[in-house]
């Protein structure tokens, strides 16, 4: 057991926020999500605080603006494909 | 977690457009436009320039899709003419300004963080009301946060861009990239405390 005071401010709990990122991106190194999880397994504050950050990533995630464009009007459209086109026939010739 | 197993389907759509396959330009182009947007007006912040750089970069893309090296990384090379674009049109003062964001302040305990309402469950709260006040709360987060974040928070938690891809558009480090997502998330966790803390 570790003698951390699972407190908000304890200096092992901050470490381990701050990696907390990396470590629901799958993104540390082996030894140090292996020093995360051994932190948190002993932390309540510690998971609460991932819980909380997970579905805020997850709730980003899903995020769909209030926003909508319209569709793209058909003369835009045209522009588009003519660009294109013209595009790829550069590239043939190139 | 999401796994990288399958093509994504603009990859798809990107590689048969540059074979010169037609059937392939609406389905890309319905794709990106309204995320283009998305992208642009949480960027741009007034409606009628994130429409018109959005048509900007449509048009970029398009003229410039002999340059798309990489089908499979279409993605970033849209963002980053999105972001190019936006950079050119910003128009600052709509925004607070850039301000770096201190772990401090946004670690939880602090004052100002919010009552809590909702019960944990590791799932974002059910129900199409909460769900939309969410959503709501959410933009408004975004929106509030320096644009230095937002623009890191948009790409790889909204557009699921990898870090690298997102380093890559923004001309930054990796390591600068993951700095600047995790103080974007933890500003929005706590703009969103109401929603994602566990009840106590
Ligand atoms: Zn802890």
């Amino acid at each position: 057991m570790t003698t951390h005071q699972h407190d908000k401010r304890d200096p092992a709990c901050l470490e381990v926020f701050a990696k907390l990122s990396e470590y629901v991106d799958g993104e540390l190194d082996a030894v140090e999500c292996q020093e995360v999880e051994a932190h948190i397994a002993d932390c309540p504050p510690c998971v609460e605080f991932l819980q909380s950050l997970k579905r805020c990533v997850a709730a980003e995630r899903q995020f769909q603006g209030r926003e909508e464009c319209g569709p793209v009007p058909p003369e835009l459209e045209q522009r588009l494909k003519s660009a294109w086109q013209a595009a790829l026939a550069r590239r043939h010739h190139a | 977690m999401t796994t990288v197993s399958r093509i994504a389907p603009e990859v798809e759509w990107a590689r048969r457009l540059l074979a010169g396959d037609e059937s392939a330009f609406t389905p890309f182009v319905e794709s990106f436009q309204h995320r283009i947007f998305q992208y642009t007006w949480l960027m741009c912040g007034q409606r009628e320039d994130a429409e018109e750089v959005a048509q900007d970069t449509l048009l970029k893309i398009f003229e410039s899709f002999d340059q798309l090296e990489d089908p499979e990384r279409v993605k970033a090379w849209v963002f980053r003419i999105a972001k190019n674009y936006c950079l050119m049109k910003r128009r600052k003062s709509v925004f607070a300004p850039d301000r770096e964001l201190s772990l401090d302040e946004l670690l939880p305990g602090q004052e100002g963080d919010r009552p809590i309402q909702v019960a944990d469950t590791s799932e974002l709260p059910e129900g199409r009301v909460l769900r939309q006040e969410l959503s709501e709360e959410l933009e408004r987060a975004m929106r509030a946060l320096p644009d230095t974040y937002r623009s890191v928070v948009l790409l790889r938690d909204v557009e699921d861009l990898s870090t690298a891809d997102t380093a890559e558009v923004l001309d930054l480090t990796e390591d600068t990239v993951k700095q600047r997502l995790h103080r974007g998330r933890l500003a929005l966790r706590k703009s969103l405390a109401a929603y994602v803390e566990k009840a106590q």
